[in-house]
């Protein structure tokens, strides 16, 4: 599948104007609220017309000049941030509202964990099996592209981590191309294949997780507690002092990590928690301590983001004081060595 | 009730035919016409607004002599009707057709409000489930505006059951064939001693007016009820 999409809309706050093309898998459209994120959804699925631009999804032209197909005849899938069930119909009815048939109930009910939820109504579910039951309902219809719209955000922490895994399934699955509304960092980070950074109604940057958020051209629009690099691993040893030790390209990390030996593990290191020396640090309590050089660096206001390529081509990102560059005389092609206070688990699929 | 006269009986059992026949012809305009106002914009939706709330501010005399104008059997629509075999004036029909003009301000109003208060979200929700706007309607706005229709319907029903001044005036007062209940009741006051005939029947239409009351409650907390289960 491939998701076209160019779009110029005059709203009386700010205006959209942006394209992209997502590829097959998980799309994230990423930013602050109020960026224009859940508009650009609402023009995918047809419920905003946009002044200009076009849509096509799988080479179908649902919007350009003179072409205009409604919502219903879009077959886009979508998951709303209030889940928005049907409050006269039964959870079974909910799911089956726009199913040709009852085939595929058996199989989402099961995927969702919401079978025992069949025979009542929204009003008394909690808020994650309302989120899961629209998930399912959105699903059965079998769309040719899902969107979510911030599905997680009106839930608390432990609702968030009781619906994550399930959309991780259906993202690993990927039978169905995802286009994914967020703000949160680290919901992205677990789930997206692809980024699309929407700021001001303006399509910052477009790419992988690992290069949209190490880009320290872009960190000025995640802000500078977003900003940090995504590194993929796997967990080989898990040590029994409790730190597991996952192989990435950059080299060992040593974590406390609960990740069973032999999975995948995804991380993120902040640009905060990143270290910089010239020397090898002797003495210290950081356990990781990697051999980098420096890719280049970025001047915003007092502080600078610097670029380090670590074991090969693997990005992370730095944030640290003008005065302190100075003061290491860092440049481009500097050996350095990156010390990570932290680094936090995202995936662990 | 056997102490009531042929006339009175005939009063009671015509005013209930004719708001039932009012209502439930009525309710299908009612809820086109409130939607259409709750949840489209277009030009000349003051002049729809203002239209459907006119017997509302008009004096009823008024409203029953456009009504004879317009389809008395001279009139413009009357005629044409008449060729069709559909007679409204000195019909009962007619107080029909007055009753249900006087209470589609209030119809329209309750189920407007009911449908306003639905949640545009759900009706986007549906239409990205494929539902098209007929289905949508069908399956969503309308069972959610059940109670307001509901509403609306029994107090359009109240309304007709007590309208008075437009029908004497379009369909006279005919006994046995347009004298409803009020326009009885005015008749045998109207007479010196029939007081006690005309308080049975003023009576009967409290009476009537609480019982649609409680049954629309009734109705109401069933359908809650069952919304919840």
């Amino acid at each position: 599948m491939s998701l076209d999409v160019a779009l110029r809309h005059r709203f009386p706050a700010a205006d959209l104007d942006l394209a992209f093309t997502a590829p097959p898998g998980v799309t994230a459209l990423f930013g602050p609220s109020g960026a224009g994120k859940t508009s650009v959804a609402n023009a995918v699925a047809g419920l905003l017309r946009p002044d200009a631009g076009h849509v096509r999804l799988n080479g179908r032209t649902l919007f350009e000049d003179g072409t205009w197909t409604p919502p219903h005849l879009r077959r886009v899938g979508y998951v709303f941030q209030e889940a928005r069930l049907f409050p006269h119909l039964t959870v079974r009815r909910n799911l089956l509202y726009g199913a040709p048939d009852d085939r595929g109930l058996a199989h989402i009910a099961d995927l969702l964990d919401i079978a025992p939820l069949l025979p009542r109504r929204p009003a008394n579910l909690s808020g994650g099996e309302r989120q899961r039951v629209a998930i399912g309902r959105a699903l059965l219809q079998a769309p040719d592209l899902l969107i979510l719209d911030e599905p997680l955000s009106a839930l608390d922490a432990a609702r968030k981590d009781d619906i994550l895994p399930y959309l991780e399934r259906l993202a690993a699955e990927a039978s169905i191309p995802m286009l994914y509304v967020s703000h949160s960092l680290a919901e992205v980070i677990r789930l997206a294949s692809h980024v699309a950074l929407i700021a001001n109604g303006r399509l910052a940057g477009f790419g992988r997780p690992e290069d949209v958020f190490s880009d320290p051209l872009l960190a000025a629009h995640l802000g500078p507690r977003a900003a940090g690099a995504v590194v993929s691993g796997d967990v080989t040893a898990q040590d029994p002092d409790g730190l597991a030790v996952i192989a990435t390209p950059m080299g060992d990390l040593v974590l406390p990590l609960p990740v069973a030996v032999g999975q995948p593990a995804r991380l993120r290191i902040m640009a905060e928690d990143v270290i910089i020396a010239r020397a090898r640090p002797e003495g210290l309590s950081a356990l990781n301590v990697l051999p980098a050089r420096v890719l280049d660096l970025h001047a915003q206001g007092a502080t600078v983001m610097v670029r380090l390529t670590c074991g090969g081509d693997q990005l992370l990102l730095a944030r640290i004081t003008r005065r302190s560059a100075t003061a290491l005389d860092l440049a481009p092609g500097t050996p350095v060595h990156a010390i990570l206070k932290s680094a936090a688990l995202v995936v662990q699929s | 009730m056997g102490g009531l006269t042929v006339q009175e009986w005939q009063a009671v059992e015509l005013s209930l035919r004719v708001s039932a026949v009012a209502t439930l012809c009525s309710l299908p305009f009612g809820i086109a016409v409130a939607h259409l106002l709750a949840r489209r914009e277009f030009r000349g939706k003051a002049l729809v607004d203002g239209l459907v709330h006119l017997p509302l501010i008009l004096p009823p005399i008024v409203t029953g002599y456009l009504l004879l104008l317009t389809f008395g059997r001279r009139g413009p629509v009357g005629a044409l009707l008449e060729k069709v075999g559909i007679v409204f004036a000195f019909h009962w029909t007619g107080a029909a057709l007055a009753a249900a003009v006087m209470a589609f301000p209030l119809m329209v109003r309750a189920i407007r409000l009911s449908i306003e208060a639905i949640d545009p979200g759900l009706e986007a929700a549906a239409s990205t489930l494929g539902a098209s706007p007929r289905r949508v309607f069908l399956t969503v706005t309308l069972p959610l505006a059940l109670p307001g229709i509901l509403a609306g319907a029994v107090l359009a029903f109240a309304k007709a059951m007590g309208e008075f001044g437009a029908t004497i005036t379009f369909v006279s007062n005919i006994p046995g064939q347009t004298q409803t209940l009020p326009s009885a009741i005015y008749s045998l006051l109207q007479v010196p001693g029939a007081e006690p005939q005309a308080f049975r029947l003023i009576m009967i239409s409290i009476l009537l007016a609480v019982g649609a009351i409680l049954l629309s409650e009734v109705l109401a907390a069933r359908l809650r009820k069952a919304r919840l289960t």
